[in-house]
């Protein structure tokens, strides 16, 4: 096996990305805060004045606050598209609640007396505000900027789903691809920045607001709010796009191999998988990187195209079962194994379409699917022990989950809880190898390719060969991590590149080959 | 000077202030006494439009309120607060010079004035540059009057000015704010709810009972001839005291040298004079005693 790379190595050679990502991720984080300061304040100012709308006004931005960040994303895409519009809007709402909060309990418990005395001795209504209420609310409306400034940081990182840049690039892609260096380049970075904005903007709150002139004030804020601007990603757009995941990104057999192998010169954006299909179908997108079995491709009227120069692997799909599972329970084996030769791609495709288009649940899919193949049988009395199955965070693994939860109830006495929705290969790698679950399906192309990561004369040897791919991950993971692969169940969910299917035929592309063609004559 | 024509304010349902007129003349000080929640703040802060009437009208010299900016006739009166309502952002020199800056005056002419007021309230002058927070109470409410007296308003408003300080320095301050030159030419409102402070520092005396005025008048006025149950009723507890506090040594003892002084003090006085044994006073305090007795019968 090649020497790991160190943490540095990694930093320094990927140091102009990190850079870039670095600052990008400034930009989305000042950015959208400043037009929420610009925003919100004078908002907290105006339920100061008019109670009623208090409410309304701290409950909305409430709810926006509550919203999973990845589901306010997705929400935005179809108004704003991808790339840094919907990632500002998005990191926007959420600090809007801190510093409307903020800025209206600030003024709120301004001592009414004083307040009184300012009226008594005659000032305007806007005197009071600039020269009593505000200077008086000033710390506490800066610890709800801080609050918001150090909330951004960290949902900015999911800027990276919708190709808005940013160092979730490395954290994602580093979880997907198995890779510590790449999560802690990220990660790091993005707790430094959270670390060190909160610092500064600590030394703002302890400035005394009255000794400097509010015009000094304005110069500094729009120094910042025009560098930021200046930070965020360039604008995208022109010939064609290529949206993928990140870890596709970094993978040899995505793309890396697509680079080296078909010369593919593709502007390329890094986007999540939950968000890419839809960006391709509302033309957003153009080319994209997704799973061939992936119920959406249905949905979204895309097609794949040839892989004829065969760079992707098989990914074909087996239960990975730790050795002491089977030596403890010996009848899980055969259980496990009776899926095998039942699910093909087609059926795969159509499973996951009923889940993610139709929106049916994992188990009415699965428990149709063993009763329409007759392996459907009552649950019987459990007692004997408990299997714990994984699943990764995406429609097909919950239905594996499932048909397997209704094999093992039907045929054996154990108990089966099902840890569904890991995030991606390395967790529930991690979750397996640490006792944490006993089983999950994994595909081979994943194994080998990811969890294995074998050399240059490996790859080359075994890239497009089914069944030595089989066996050359069946004997390394039983040799390192004594964890077993059963039977493959069938179908091949190997990555594919895809378009929408208009595109593909007026522009005739029907191979990798024919794309990078029409790239370079364009 | 001030005039306030059958005031009328409510909040909600509640009735506040329930048609209330009365006139103060230049110079003079007026009480408005009352417990609490008889509309006597109500009243007081309709003189500076803090709070805007239902109905009912206030002149000040002859000129209707409502016809001026509310924040440029502030500007001309003096206000002062129970909780001093000082700016605890601003130190003691720029809390006084808040109403001369809106005035627009020259920094000289503050620090000018700002001299002269430290030392007729006599405040030390290395308080300039503290914050409200690290000043004793008394330190705070003379800042705080200080600061209503910056422009030499001809009108003053105190809103219970004594009303946070403990007992003592409540009556030494009093006798302080009494004595002070800059206050005896103005003309003042005072709300409180004491009865010892209205006696003392008012000319005049005006009674509130839920909204409305029971009596208006001097403190002998109310306390020898009360117009009815309830004001009589209101002074019983401290009757004696405050006729005393009342009636000056000149009514009783006719020809007596020391004029403007009231039978309570020259009692005090005489009091203070036994514990010394030092001088030798003609006057003893069962004389006056028996004078101020014989002056009642009459």
């Amino acid at each position: 096996m090649e020497q790991e790379q160190s943490f540095w190595q990694f930093v320094v050679q990927q140091s102009d990305k990190l850079w870039s990502q670095t600052w990008a991720h400034l930009g989305l984080t000042l950015i959208s805060l400043i037009i929420a300061i610009v925003i919100a304040i004078p908002l907290g100012i105006l339920i100061t004045r008019r109670q009623k709308l208090s409410g309304f006004v701290l409950g909305f931005a409430g709810i926006l606050q509550t919203i999973p960040s990845i589901a306010l994303l997705g929400v935005l895409i179809p108004f704003l598209g991808i790339g840094p519009k919907p990632a500002i809007l998005a990191l926007f709402l959420y600090a809007l609640l801190p510093i409307i909060r903020n800025t209206y309990t600030g003024i709120k418990e301004v001592n009414p007396a004083v307040i009184e005395a300012a009226k008594g001795m005659g000032m305007s209504k806007w005197q009071v505000l600039m020269k009593v209420e505000l200077p008086l609310a000033f710390p506490v409306l800066m610890a709800g900027i801080r609050t918001a400034t150090v909330i951004n940081v960290g949902v900015a990182t999911l800027a990276a789903y919708i190709a808005a840049g940013g160092l979730g690039e490395f954290i994602f892609g580093g979880i997907a691809l198995n890779n510590s260096n790449m999560i802690l380049a990220g990660a790091i970075p993005a707790a430094l920045l959270a670390i060190i904005l909160d610092f500064l903007l600590s030394l703002v709150q302890k400035i005394n607001f009255r000794s400097i002139r509010i015009a000094y004030l304005v110069f500094p804020f729009a120094l910042i709010t025009l560098s930021s601007f200046y930070l965020l990603p360039t604008q995208i757009g022109g010939r064609m796009l290529g949206g993928f995941t990140p870890e596709f990104m970094g993978r040899e057999d995505g793309y890396l191999g697509l680079r080296k192998i078909y010369k593919l010169g593709i502007e390329t954006v890094v986007i999540s998988d939950a968000v890419m299909y839809k960006a391709a179908f509302e033309k957003k997108l153009d080319v994209i990187s997704g799973y061939s079995t992936d119920g959406r491709l249905k949905a979204y009227d895309l097609i794949t195209l040839k892989d004829d120069k065969h760079i992707f692997p098989p990914y074909y799909a087996a239960p990975l079962v730790r050795q002491e599972v089977l030596d403890q329970y010996p009848e899980l084996e055969g259980v496990l194994n009776q899926l095998s030769g039942y699910i093909n791609d087609s059926t795969m495709t159509a499973m996951n379409y009923k889940v993610d288009q139709l929106k049916e649940s994992p188990e009415k899919v699965a428990l149709d699917f063993t009763m329409a193949h007759h392996l459907y049988k009552p649950a019987r009395a459990a007692g004997h022990g408990t299997i714990r199955i994984g699943s990764k965070i995406f429609g097909e693994q919950y239905i594996l989950a499932q048909i397997y939860k209704i094999l093992i109830r039907g045929n054996t006495n154990l108990n089966v809880i099902t840890k569904s929705g890991l995030g991606g290969t390395k967790i529930c790698f991690d979750a397996l190898t640490n006792n944490q679950i006993d089983f999950y399906p994994e595909y081979t192309g994943t194994g080998f390719l990811v969890l294995l990561k074998p050399d240059e004369k490996t790859l080359k040897g075994l890239a497009g060969d089914i069944d030595g791919v089989y066996h050359y991950v069946s004997r390394e993971f039983k040799h390192q991590f004594n964890i077993k692969w059963l039977k493959p169940i069938g179908f091949n969910n190997a990555y594919a590149l895809m378009m929408r299917r208009e595109q593909a035929q007026s522009l005739q592309i029907k191979t990798i080959t024919d794309l990078t063609n029409h790239l370079n004559q364009n | 000077m001030i005039k306030a024509e059958n005031l009328v304010r409510k909040f909600g349902s509640q009735v506040a202030v329930n048609g209330i007129s009365f006139e103060v003349k230049e110079g003079e000080n007026l009480i408005l006494l009352g417990t609490s929640g008889c509309g006597k703040t109500t009243t007081l802060r309709m003189i500076n439009r803090l709070i805007e009437p239902d109905s009912g009208t206030v002149f000040i010299d002859g000129v209707d309120i409502r016809s001026r900016q509310p924040e440029e006739l502030r500007r001309g009166i003096g206000y002062v607060l129970q909780n001093h309502g000082l700016f605890p952002h601003y130190t003691v020199a720029e809390n006084i010079a808040i109403v001369p800056r809106l005035l627009h005056w020259k920094n000289t002419d503050i620090r000018q004035r700002a001299d002269e007021l430290f030392h007729k309230l006599n405040l030390d002058p290395s308080i300039a540059e503290k914050y409200p927070t690290a000043l004793s109470g008394g330190q705070q409410q003379r800042v705080g009057l200080a600061r209503s007296l910056m422009v030499n308003p001809p009108v003053l408003l105190m809103d219970e000015p004594f009303g946070a300080l403990d007992n003592l320095t409540r009556i030494a301050i009093r006798h302080e704010f009494k004595a002070l030159d800059e206050l005896v030419k103005k003309t003042l409102v005072m709300v409180t709810h004491d009865v010892q402070e209205a006696f003392e520092m008012g000319d005049r005396i005006c009674l509130m009972d839920k909204g409305e005025i029971k009596q208006i008048g001097t403190p002998e006025e109310l306390l020898f001839s009360p117009s009815n149950e309830f004001v009589s009723g209101f002074f019983r507890e401290q009757r004696l005291q405050l006729e005393l506090k009342s009636v000056l040594v000149t009514e009783i003892l006719p020809g007596y040298p020391e004029k403007e002084i009231t039978v309570w003090e020259k009692m005090e006085a005489l009091l203070h004079i036994r514990n010394d044994d030092s001088l030798e006073e003609q006057l003893k305090i069962e004389d006056l005693m028996r004078a101020f007795l014989a002056y009642k019968k009459k």
